[in-house]
């Protein structure tokens, strides 16, 4: 019987089958962060132990400070990355904090540290979990029940997703990215098109991105409802994961990679749902609503909802635009922000940092901006090629890693009214702050809007260096 | 965890899709403990004044103020996986979400905490609005033994699979049943870590 990669992972972590069909599955790694302390509190509650210290890694990103100029810093947030530290000593697993060299987004650090192993089975509560899957593991996000239960057992008991292919082949167009790749199919199949699924990302356009575009891929997966994405792991992954801190080496490494070869769809191997997408039809994308499906290309406008024939998605388009403060018909490039911010766990590595400083590069800011590496390894990387220089030198501030605006609980948030391109992952209703208006796209797209003072294409300004 | 059994209350329309959970409980909410409580975090952004909307939301008006069934659109649940969702609509007073679909974390988050959720035919949903709007104030009875919705005249079932439908009835923790079975757990362990012992961060510096 031919197998997909789901199958091949989820068979070889299968520590039992239940009667109603639930498998209770080992898991590899499991992250934790600094807004996963209630899961602590259900494990001392319960009288329960952390069984595997060892496989159990904690990164503070939710709650730490980045340094914002713009911060609101409440007193909590710094105690409950204090609480973090004291679970970690109490229960003697891995932890990066503040003032790690290593600390960072969970979801930047960990593959970074070479923690996501092809073949593992991950978890985190955190829904963008979906990004390790990008190395050929199946990463998942889970609730805080959920996360008791791993810390207590090591397993966690799922349901076997279905399995959806999305194939893109072709080549991305100049000027865009996997950023945009990943909004299109969202824009495509909608917010519960992944539903039960996982998505296993196939094709030329994907095989040709690097390893960052392809981790940006998998991270906004989730917001096309499917918990995993997954790319089978091949010469790409294997070499950018080669020589991390925690990744196989010397005889290991081989013995990794023999078996990691194994770990590809058989070419027979039956999917549930397949969707295909022409990659030389993506554009450079961004939102206009306040669900990351309302997307459409740079060049477009805004949708008028009279245009729209289902009576509901009418209702949903008024709503939004009224929230949005936005006329329908309007110029997407018309639309003027009020700050962007670059950074997050969607895209926040060095690769999108390069793309937004190539735009930066010898232009002003019209707005403020934000750059938030993604960890603390990217922020020096970073200041290495001098991308900083090149950020500061156009107005833009600078600061340490972190979730920052993207998830707004930490202090870094976007005023209310006020309108924001962002190079994160959500635009919901005071997603970045209350009463946050959030147009997402690309860094380059948001590194352009910034010095722009409104959306605009990318491609149309001349990039320098 | 309070186990459901059988629930009768006041169901409350919110016939939106994609609700997602930043907006049931916003992220300013989160840095408290479970044992402080989630009611107030519920859909704040859209109880509050800060909405743009001119109607008062559905929840701040008799009779659905005492609601405790919600019936909603597709996709509910949807975005971050925070479990506080899931607490502030428990603790608000809400104890079943019926809707044609729900995201899946959120479903099994739902699980964990005794809230029932009820996925119905969309054709079905759509009824059940129809019939709370024509009388506002209407009484849902959700029965999980039965598997039934009782709305009125109108008696449907809905699909749950046995082990979860126990769970909840029972009002079980699932670490302990998981735990009955550490032998196997550790015979997983000693395979997996033979063959692959790279797996184990602390012996790969």
């Amino acid at each position: 019987m031919p197998s997909t990669l789901l199958d091949k992972i989820w068979r070889a972590n299968t520590v039992m089958d239940r009667e109603d069909g639930a498998t209770l599955l080992y898991v590899d790694r499991h992250y934790v962060h600094d807004a996963t302390f209630t899961a602590f509190d259900k494990l001392d509650a319960g009288g329960y132990a952390l069984r595997r210290p060892d496989l159990t890694v904690g990164m503070a990103d939710h709650y730490i400070a980045t340094g914002s100029s713009a911060a609101i810093r409440r007193p909590e947030f710094d105690r409950l990355v204090d609480v973090l530290s004291r679970n970690a000593e109490k229960w003697g697993f891995e932890l990066y904090s503040r003032g790690s060299a290593q600390q960072g987004i969970v979801h930047v650090s960990g593959p970074e540290l070479g923690l996501t192993l092809p073949g593992s089975v991950i978890v985190c509560g955190d829904s963008h979990t979906a990004t390790h899957g990008a190395l050929g593991s199946l990463a998942f996000g889970i609730g805080a029940s959920e996360i008791a239960h791993v810390l207590a057992t090591q397993t966690i008991w799922q349901r076997k997703p279905k399995a959806m292919r999305v194939t893109i082949d072709g080549q991305l167009g100049h000027g865009v990215t996997a950023k945009d790749l990943i909004l299109t199919l969202i824009g495509k199949i909608g917010t519960g098109g992944g539903t039960g699924h996982i998505i296993e990302y196939a094709g030329s356009a994907i095989r040709s991105l690097s390893m960052e575009g392809r981790l940006t891929v998998c991270n906004m997966t989730i917001e096309a409802g499917a918990r995993s994405g997954m790319i089978a792991p091949d010469a790409v992954s294997l070499s950018w994961l080669d020589g991390r801190r925690h990744a196989p080496a010397g005889a290991d490494w081989q013995r990794a990679t023999e078996i990691w070869g194994q770990l590809k769809s058989d070419d027979d191997a039956v999917f549930d749902t397949e969707v295909q997408i022409a990659a030389d039809e993506i554009a450079p994308m961004v939102t206009w609503g306040t669900s990351p499906e309302d997307v459409i290309p740079i060049t477009g406008r805004v949708p008028d909802p009279a245009r729209e024939a289902d009576p509901e998605r009418r209702k949903q388009i008024e709503k939004s635009l009224r929230y949005m403060g936005l006329t329908p018909d309007l110029a997407m490039s018309e639309i003027r922000i009020d700050r962007a911010f670059i950074g997050s766990c969607t895209n926040g590595r060095l690769e999108d940092l390069r793309a937004a400083a190539a735009v930066a590069h010898g232009r002003k800011a019209q707005v403020p901006t934000f750059v938030t590496p993604g960890s603390a390894q990217v922020k020096r990387d970073a200041e290495a090629e001098g991308l900083d220089q090149v950020f500061r030198a156009a107005g833009f501030e600078w600061t340490d890693p972190g979730c920052s605006m993207c998830v707004a609980m930490n202090g870094d948030l976007v005023p209310p009214g006020e309108r924001c391109a962002s190079s994160t992952n959500r635009n919901f209703e005071g997603r970045q702050g209350q009463g946050s208006r959030t147009h997402l796209l690309s860094p380059a797209m948001a590194a352009a809007a910034a010095v722009s003072g409104h959306l605009v294409d990318a491609r149309t300004l001349e990039v320098g260096q | 965890m309070t186990p459901f059994d059988r629930h009768t209350g006041i169901a409350a329309p919110l016939p939106r899709a994609n609700i997602n959970t930043d907006l049931i409980a916003p992220a300013r909410f989160l840095s408290r403990a479970r044992a402080d409580g989630f009611a107030e975090a519920l859909f704040a952004d859209l109880r509050g004044t800060a909405g743009d909307d001119a109607a008062p939301f559905i929840l701040s008006e008799p009779p659905f103020d005492t609601a405790s069934i919600l019936v909603a659109g597709d996709n509910f649940g949807c975005g971050s996986s925070r479990e506080h969702a899931v607490w502030a609509l428990l603790d608000y007073g809400i104890r079943v979400v019926i809707a044609p679909s729900f995201a899946d974390i959120f479903y099994n988050n739902s699980i964990q905490n005794g809230l029932l959720p009820v996925c119905l035919a969309a054709r079905d949903v759509q009824r059940l609005i129809a019939d709370i709007d024509a009388s506002p104030g209407l009484t849902i009875t959700a029965d999980l033994e039965l598997q039934s919705i009782q709305c009125g005249s109108l008696e449907l079932t809905f699909d749950i699979d046995t082990y979860r439908r126990d769970q909840l009835l029972r009002g079980l923790s699932e670490i302990d049943i998981t735990l009955d079975a550490v032998d196997r757990i550790q015979a997983f362990e000693a395979k997996r870590f033979d063959q692959a012992p790279w797996l184990i961060p602390s012996q790969q510096q």
